[in-house]
Parts: structure tokens; C-alpha cells; sequence
């Protein structure tokens, strides 16, 4: 936060009691960057317990990132099990003991460096969770102990003079036009490189000169959990070219090899991986028209509509709406009809040339054969905003509110959707809620089908990924037509 | 074709530009090309260690096009052989690219693939913002603009830090430009502040140079508001809460439709003027105007083409397949000038060369395009290159290089032990 100058004037004159006050500890911050590993002997049970119950941790932060909750539920989550694993306490609670509990905390992060550093993959995921525990509990920390925390560390900040304040005032104050009862003369500013806070420079929050960025103290934290994640990617990045050479130890490599798998087999499945040959029967190119009407969700419709329009998609277009129909048991074969014959007005050729092995491709049979699942709506609505021209994107959430209620009236008033569902649909979508919006269209349209409001998909689960939207409204269609067939077959043996 | 590959293309020039330095260096011998022959046949992951061997390829192929993409941690040609884990892209010029297409639904002279010097001026406006913001907020100096042949431009930068951004960095820098947002469904499409609240500087020091040219492409000369379609579009980017200025506006030009363009942006304004200083509405209507400034004249960008290292992007010097045109560079300083009509087709190049050849005799190959239209253009690339060149040599005599180079050698010794490995 402040050069090393200043800060060691700083200190001598206000925090030199409250340093003595925590001298006896050999951690002295909650918070740790995790810059020097543990260096002391620790038996193999240890090495392997504290990297369990931080795993413990990881694991549900990470699922909470699928599940898509909030960050104020999964906070609440990650807290909880932190209690009950992994607990760290403030350097003000005395009754515990804050040096185990630290260096249990200290030991399990880099046991577990050593067991993620093997694959990109692990990388990213590991980094991911370890920002989110590293926030929460900055979040969390006593607004003292975590001055602290920065003022042990030297972040490399240049503090904004006065005068260039002043000389840019008007920018300054603009840049943090989001920030609470803003005052320019009551802001500290510092300046960094703006490739460290790319976070705020996408969101235009600062004020960029010369490849400078200038960032108000309050912001700081985006500048901590930036540093710390590029600290621990460079990090992880060395341990994995080092780790060949730790292979001789017979004992620890089974122990990693367990740690990376429970990772992995922790998160529960998501819907999208499950695969496509659990819908039954199979579908053809010709079934689409007439599945489009009944089951598809509002952005699968919008995509089915502007194809048989425009006998085209975009690119991105064509991977959603060709990914989401894989997932619902159309074969490659049916799906280079569908698509051909959809692009009626592009001659063999080019259609051969140009579009053949992308479908080919995202069916696993071109390129690096990866088998890629379908978008779900975490994916469609956080992924890549439709520009203009495209008709990718959620509805909800990429229509504008007219177009939006022109598109579900025309779509879904023959399923039984009328003018006075609207208002509760839109307040849903005003307030962001685009998943509840989904949900409720769908137990509208599904209402003849016995589903009442608050159901949802099933359980009261709301829709997440598009495709569980379309297999539960098939279900509930197959439900129906068993039950009409078992009456009328009752009705023939009666007579 | 093979005549242009043979005698006028610069392979010299784009070497150098690549390259930073006269010698070899990872930046060319790592660097992926990839051809288009004829008939769509597509050669990824090609890569040559020195400009003459580049050349002869490009002879023996002779593709309609080829473009230029990341410099990889291994020969790209060595792909099949490396393991995937050691083959990453890991240097590339950060690139933009902007296309007439995403202008087509507010130009109102031509549309799709057609371009005239009056549309080029979207293009041109685009230029003027984005240099300017790329140089003074960023302090970016290698800006190298290149026509992409028909109806658009690239941008490709070099400078060594823009060359190390990691793909979440250029990600950041194309939200930082980017204003316009939202598909076909979404009628306003400016969304960058709170409210009514001030513009983010960014944005608000491209505003007044657009305003100007708001007026006079605009409202002049596009005339996009003439049509009722073209009216009832810029009512629909008024709030609702002004519901009173579309209502009165909607009347005045349902029973005047005829009025111009400038005729009714002044009508909008009047409106404002005359509303209560001070209020709520009277402040969200002047944001409403700067937004709708913003919508019609702000830099489209195609933001795919520029978020990840391993993009590619057509070579300067190409040929378009559709146009015949050359891709020559552009400088920012006189796009106002530039007239995308004016540009030599291959046709008048080999033309023009046969012209000069029976003057002189023929000599050397390599000066033959010093007699054509193409020399200011290859002259262009040489000068952007020779910056380049010399901001190199400065840094290793500052000492900074020598770290680069160090950095370069434990590369190669790890790249050297993964390939033990296998």
C-alpha cells in the first residue's frame, strides 16, 4: 500500500504497541500470501490430514461455483465448513491456539500446491477456489489486523501526488463514479501498471494514462486478490516443473495422486456431462420443428425461429443451438440434416466446405475430439454478449423488455401464457433474476401438465441449464400421454 | 498471384515487422502462419526460420491468402512431435479488427459487403478514437493499421509489453473499448454509466470529437434519421421515464415527416432545453443524448478477434480473394484521406510492372516493387518495422534486453528437457 519508505515511517509512529501486543506469534496474520513454504518437520499424517480438511473447504467453495449460488450464500457455506475443518481465527482470540491453527492452514496450501500443480486444469480450479477462500476471509478479517496484514507486505504501489490529484480531479472522480459518498479530497490514489487490475480496467473503474492505472485506496482489495493470484499462478507453475524431481518419495506421490482425485470427484456432476443417450427414443432432423413448439426453452425457440427466418445462424448461434441439440439425442447423422437442410439457401459446396466440420467437430470426430457439452445457463449468460447481427445470448436477458414480451407472447400463448403473466415475468428480469424468469414460463406452459407455481422443473429446482428444461417438459409429456393411453385402453375394455 | 508473391510482396519488410530484429529470433521462428489455398484447403501450423525460406514456400503453394498468428512455445511445424503441454502460445501482437457489417444497422448508403467513401467514414471516425485511446491511455507507441481489402481494418500492435498480455489482459483492454453492447433484440446498446451519472473518462474524451462527426455523418450525410424506421429507432433509445418528449416528438414528425435529420436532432434538443433545469429528467436526457452519440458513431469492435493469443489475422500485403485489393497499411494521421477505392488491385500492380520492365531492363527482383503504386505503402511497413528495430536495440543497450535473453535460453533448456522426456 505504501512504499517501504513511508511505510516504515508510518509504523514508528501508531502501530508499534499493537506489533509487541502479537509479538509471541510466530504467524502474525490471519491473512497469509503463502510466500515461504513450511519449512519444519511434520509427520506423513499431518501432511495428509491438513491437506484433506483444506480440501474439504476447496471442494465446497468450488461446487458452489457450479451450483451458480451467490456470493453471499457460498461465503455463508465456506464458512461453515471452514468452522468445522479448517478453522483460522482473528489474533484477537485469545483462547485458541493461532499458531496451529496458521500453520495448519499454512502446511494444507502448499500440500495441496503439490498435488494441483500437475495439469492446467488442476491450476486453474485450485487458483479459482484458493481466490475465493483468500477473499472471503479478507472479507471477514478485523478491518486493523488486515491494515496489517498490507502494511507487512511491499505491494510495489506508487502513491498519487497531491498535485497530480488535482491536475485530474474531473477523470478521477468519473472513473469512480459506482464508489459510495465519493469525495475526491478524502481519496488516496495509487498507481500501478494497468495489467495488474485487468478486473477494473474491463469495468472501466479507474483512469487509465500512459499504460498507468489509477486506483482509489478503497479498490485496494481488487489489488491484493489480483497479486495473490498471480503470485499463485507463478507459483504453481514452478512447483509443476520442479515436482519430477519429488518423485522418488514412494510415500508422498500416493497421497497427491488421492488429494487431485477427490478434487475432482468432489464437485458434483453437472447437468451438462450427463450424457446424451439417457434421452429416450431417438430423435430426427423432422422431429425438431414440432419439439421446438413444445419443449424448448425461450432461447432455444428464439434460435429455432431465426434460423427458419433467416436460413442462417451465427457462429456462436450455431454452437449453442447445435450443442443443446446433441445433448438431446439428435445423432450426427440427423444433425447434418437438420443443419443442411435448415441452410437451404447455402449451396452444397460451401456447406460441405465451411460448416460440415464444425458440427462434425462438436459432435467430438474433427480436431482435438474433445466430447464438449452443452451451454448451460451459467455459460449463456455470463458467455459472450450478443453483438449486433447475432441471436445467441438468454432472452431475458439480452431482449429489451418490449421485445422481450412481443417474443413470449408470440411464442408461448398457444401453451397457455397470457398478457397477465407478463408483469411477474418482467419484475423477475428487472431485478436479474433471468433463471426464475425461465422457471416461471415454464410452469406456465406446463400448468395442464399439473405443474403448479413454485415447482419448477421438479422439486422446486429452478431451470439452470436448457436442456434440463427440455427433458423434463418430454417427461412430462410422456407422463401424460401414458396416462391417456391407459384410459382409453380402459375405455375399450369397458365397452 | 504468383507473379505478386514472386515480385512485389514484402516478405523483407513483414519479416523485419515480425521479427523486431534482422536476425531470426523466436518471434519468427516460432510463429504460426497459416495458408488458404485454392478450393478452401487450409494449412495450419506453419513456420519458417528465415524470411527467403518463407518466400519459397509461399511460392510453391501460392495461396490466396495467409494469415499470421501467435509466436508458440515450440516450431509450430514441430506440433505433431512436441507433447501439447509444451506447445502454448505465449507472445502475439494484440490485434483488433473492425468490419462495415457491424455498422449495417445504422448506415443507411450501402449494406453487407458493399463499402463507399462515404461509409468508410464510420471506419474512419473508429481509427481516430481507438489510436488515440490505445496511445495516451495506454502508452502503446508500434500502432500498425492495415486495410483488411474490403470493407474493414486491422490493427495490429507490437510494443513488448503488448506482446507478453495473457489472454485476461486483452480481454480487459477490449471491455475497456468497448462501448457497444448487445445483440439484434437490444434497441439501446450504450450501457456504461449509472443513471444520469458522468460518463467514464474514457468514453467522455472520445465523446466531443464524435459529437462532430455526429452532425456531419449522421444527421448530413447518412441522413439516418429520415425514414419513420430510422425515427422510430432513436424514440425507442429515450427512457421511459421521458415519456412526454417521445409522445410530443412522435406527433411533430408523424404530421411533418419530411423534416431532415438535423431538422429533427434539433427538435430533441429543443425539448430538452425546455425542460425544468434541474430535474431529474431534464439531467437523464442530457445522458440520453450523449449516449445516442455514442450508439451512431462510437468504434465497433469484433471483440473475439482480439481476446485470445491464438486468434488469427490476415498478413498485411495479402491479396482479398473477392476485391483483388492489396492489404496495405493505413496512417492514422490521414485516414480522413484514405479512399478504400484508390487502393492497387493485383491486376494494376502486374500491369504497372510490366509497363516499368519495358523502360528499364529488369534487374534485381527484390526492387521491382519500387516501381509500382505499392512503394509508399512497403515504404510505410519499413518505417513502422525500423521503430520497432531500434526500440530494440535501445533496450539491450540499457540492459533490459539481456534479461530477455536470458529468459529466451531457459526456455530453451526446458523446452530441450520436455523433449528428452518423450
Amino acid at each position: 500500500m505504501f512504499s517501504a519508505r513511508d511505510r516504515n515511517a508510518f509504523s514508528k509512529k501508531s502501530n508499534i504497541p499493537q506489533v509487541e501486543k502479537y509479538s509471541n506469534l510466530k504467524y502474525s496474520h490471519r491473512l497469509n500470501f503463502y510466500d515461504r513454504p513450511p519449512i519444519d518437520d511434520i509427520t506423513i499424517e499431518d501432511f495428509e490430514t491438513c491437506a484433506l480438511d483444506r480440501l474439504r473447504v476447496l471442494a465446497e467453495i468450488e461446487s458452489s461455483f457450479v451450483r451458480n449460488r451467490s456470493w453471499e450464500e457460498l461465503k455463508s457455506v465456506a464458512l461453515t465448513q471452514s468452522e468445522k475443518y479448517l478453522p483460522v481465527h482473528a489474533s484477537t482470540a485469545i483462547a485458541v491456539d493461532r499458531d496451529a491453527e496458521r500453520k495448519k492452514d499454512h502446511v494444507g496450501h502448499f500440500v495441496l500446491r503439490l498435488a494441483f500443480c500437475r495439469s492446467e486444469e488442476l491450476r486453474r480450479r485450485f487458483v479459482k477456489s484458493e481466490m475465493a477462500l483468500f477473499r472471503i476471509r479478507w472479507d471477514t478479517d478485523d478491518r486493523v489486523e488486515r491494515e496489517e496484514f498490507l502494511n507487512s507486505r511491499d505491494f510495489d504501489w506508487i502513491p498519487v501526488s497531491e498535485s497530480e490529484i488535482k491536475e485530474h480531479a474531473e477523470e478521477l472522480t468519473a472513473a469512480a463514479g459506482g464508489l459510495k459518498d465519493f469525495k475526491i479530497e478524502n481519496e488516496k490514489f495509487y498507481k500501478v501498471k494497468w495489467t495488474r487490475v485487468p478486473d477494473l480496467v474491463e469495468r472501466r473503474r479507474v483512469f487509465l494514462k500512459g499504460g498507468m492505472a489509477y486506483v482509489p485506496a478503497r479498490e485496494q482489495s481488487s489489488l491484493v486478490f489480483q497479486e495473490f493470484q498471480s503470485n499463485l499462478e507463478k507459483a504453481l507453475e514452478l512447483t509443476a516443473k520442479a515436482l519430477p524431481r519429488l518423485d522418488e518419495d514412494t510415500r508422498i506421490v500416493p497421497i497427491l495422486d488421492n488429494l487431485s482425485q477427490g478434487f475432482l470427484a468432489g464437485v458434483s456432476s453437472e447437468w451438462s456431462t450427463a450424457s446424451s443417450s439417457e434421452s429416450t427414443g431417438k430423435i430426427t432432423a423432422e422431429m425438431i420443428d414440432d419439439m421446438a413448439r413444445k419443449h424448448f426453452p425461450m432461447c432455444m425457440r428464439h434460435l429455432h425461429e431465426c434460423l427458419r427466418r433467416d436460413r442462417h445462424l451465427k457462429h456462436h448461434g450455431r454452437l449453442q443451438y447445435g450443442l443443446f441439440l446433441k445433448v438431446l439425442g439428435l445423432s450426427i447423422e440427423e444433425a447434418i440434416t437438420f443443419w443442411r437442410r435448415s441452410f437451404s439457401q447455402i449451396q452444397d459446396d460451401k456447406f460441405n466446405k465451411e460448416y460440415r466440420y464444425n458440427i462434425r467437430h462438436s459432435y467430438g470426430l474433427e480436431g482435438k475430439r474433445a466430447n464438449y457439452a452443452a451451454k448451460s445457463c451459467v455459460q449463456i449468460l455470463t458467455g459472450e454478449t450478443p453483438g449486433p447481427g447475432d441471436s445467441h445470448g438468454c432472452p431475458y436477458r439480452h431482449f429489451s423488455q418490449e421485445n422481450l414480451s412481443s417474443a413470449l407472447l408470440a411464442t408461448y400463448s398457444s401453451q397457455g401464457l397470457t398478457q397477465a403473466d407478463l408483469p411477474e415475468i418482467l419484475h423477475a428480469v428487472k431485478s436479474q433474476h433471468y433463471h426464475v424468469a425461465c422457471t416461471r414460463v415454464f410452469e406456465i406452459t406446463h400448468a395442464r401438465d399439473g405443474v403448479y407455481k413454485g415447482e419448477g422443473v421438479g422439486g422446486g429446482e429452478s431451470v439452470t441449464h436448457p436442456n434440463q428444461y427440455a427433458a423434463r417438459s418430454r417427461e412430462l409429456e410422456k407422463a401424460r400421454l401414458e396416462t391417456m393411453k391407459a384410459e382409453s385402453d380402459g375405455d375399450i375394455v369397458m365397452s | 498471384m504468383l507473379a505478386f508473391y514472386r515480385r512485389l510482396y514484402p516478405f523483407k519488410s513483414v519479416f523485419h515487422w515480425l521479427n523486431h530484429g534482422h536476425t531470426p529470433t523466436r518471434l519468427f521462428t516460432h510463429r504460426e502462419l497459416a495458408f488458404t489455398l485454392k478450393g478452401d484447403v487450409y494449412l495450419r501450423y506453419n513456420s519458417f526460420n528465415t524470411a527467403e525460406e518463407m518466400k519459397k514456400q509461399v511460392c510453391t503453394l501460392n495461396p490466396t491468402r495467409f494469415e499470421i498468428g501467435p509466436v508458440y512455445s515450440a516450431r509450430p511445424r514441430d506440433k505433431k512431435t512436441v507433447r501439447p503441454a509444451a506447445f502454448k502460445p505465449t507472445l502475439r501482437e494484440l490485434v483488433f479488427d473492425i468490419d462495415m457489417t457491424d455498422y449495417d444497422s445504422i448506415r443507411t448508403c450501402c449494406s453487407d459487403a458493399a463499402i463507399c467513401s462515404r461509409c468508410w467514414t464510420f471506419i474512419a471516425i473508429a481509427v481516430r478514437v481507438l489510436d488515440k485511446a490505445l496511445r495516451s491511455q495506454f502508452g502503446y507507441k508500434h500502432l500498425l493499421w492495415v486495410y483488411s481489402g474490403r470493407r474493414g481494418i486491422h490493427l495490429w500492435i507490437s510494443d513488448k509489453e503488448v506482446m507478453e498480455l495473457t489472454d485476461d489482459q486483452r480481454k480487459a483492454i477490449v471491455g475497456w473499448l468497448t462501448v457497444i453492447a448487445g445483440g439484434k433484440e437490444m434497441n439501446k446498446k450504450v450501457n456504461v454509466r449509472l443513471g444520469s451519472k458522468p460518463l467514464p473518462p474514457s468514453v467522455q474524451m472520445a465523446l466531443e470529437p464524435l459529437a462532430e462527426a455526429f452532425t456531419e455523418l449522421i444527421l448530413e450525410d447518412q441522413d439516418c434519421f429520415a425514414s419513420k424506421e430510422g425515427w422510430e429507432t432513436l424514440l425507442r433509445l429515450i427512457p421511459d421515464k421521458c415519456e412526454s418528449v417521445t409522445a410530443s416528438l412522435r406527433r411533430t414528425w408523424g404530421k411533418d415527416p419530411d423534416r431532415s435529420s438535423l431538422e429533427k436532432w434539433d427538435d430533441l434538443k429543443r425539448e430538452v432545453k425546455g425542460m425544468e433545469k434541474g430535474t431529474f429528467q431534464r439531467a437523464l436526457m442530457m445522458a440520453t443524448i450523449e449516449d445516442i452519440i455514442l450508439q451512431y458513431t462510437y468504434p465497433r469492435l469484433d471483440a473475439e478477434v482480439s481476446k485470445h493469443r491464438n486468434h488469427l489475422l490476415k498478413a498485411p500485403f495479402c491479396i482479398h480473394p473477392k476485391t483483388g485489393r492489396v492489404c496495405v497499411p493505413v496512417d492514422p494521421n490521414d485516414i480522413d484521406r484514405f479512399d478504400p477505392e484508390k487502393v492497387p488491385t493485383v491486376t494494376q500492380l502486374l500491369g504497372e510492372l510490366d509497363r516499368a520492365g519495358e523502360d528499364v531492363k529488369p534487374d534485381e527482383h527484390h526492387s521491382d516493387w519500387e516501381k509500382t503504386s505499392l512503394k509508399p505503402y512497403i515504404e510505410m511497413l519499413d518505417r513502422h518495422a525500423a521503430g520497432l528495430m531500434e526500440e530494440v536495440r535501445q533496450n539491450i543497450r540499457n540492459g533490459t534486453g539481456m534479461s530477455v535473453l536470458r529468459f529466451q535460453l531457459s526456455i530453451d533448456v526446458t523446452n530441450a528437457l520436455f523433449e528428452l522426456q518423450i
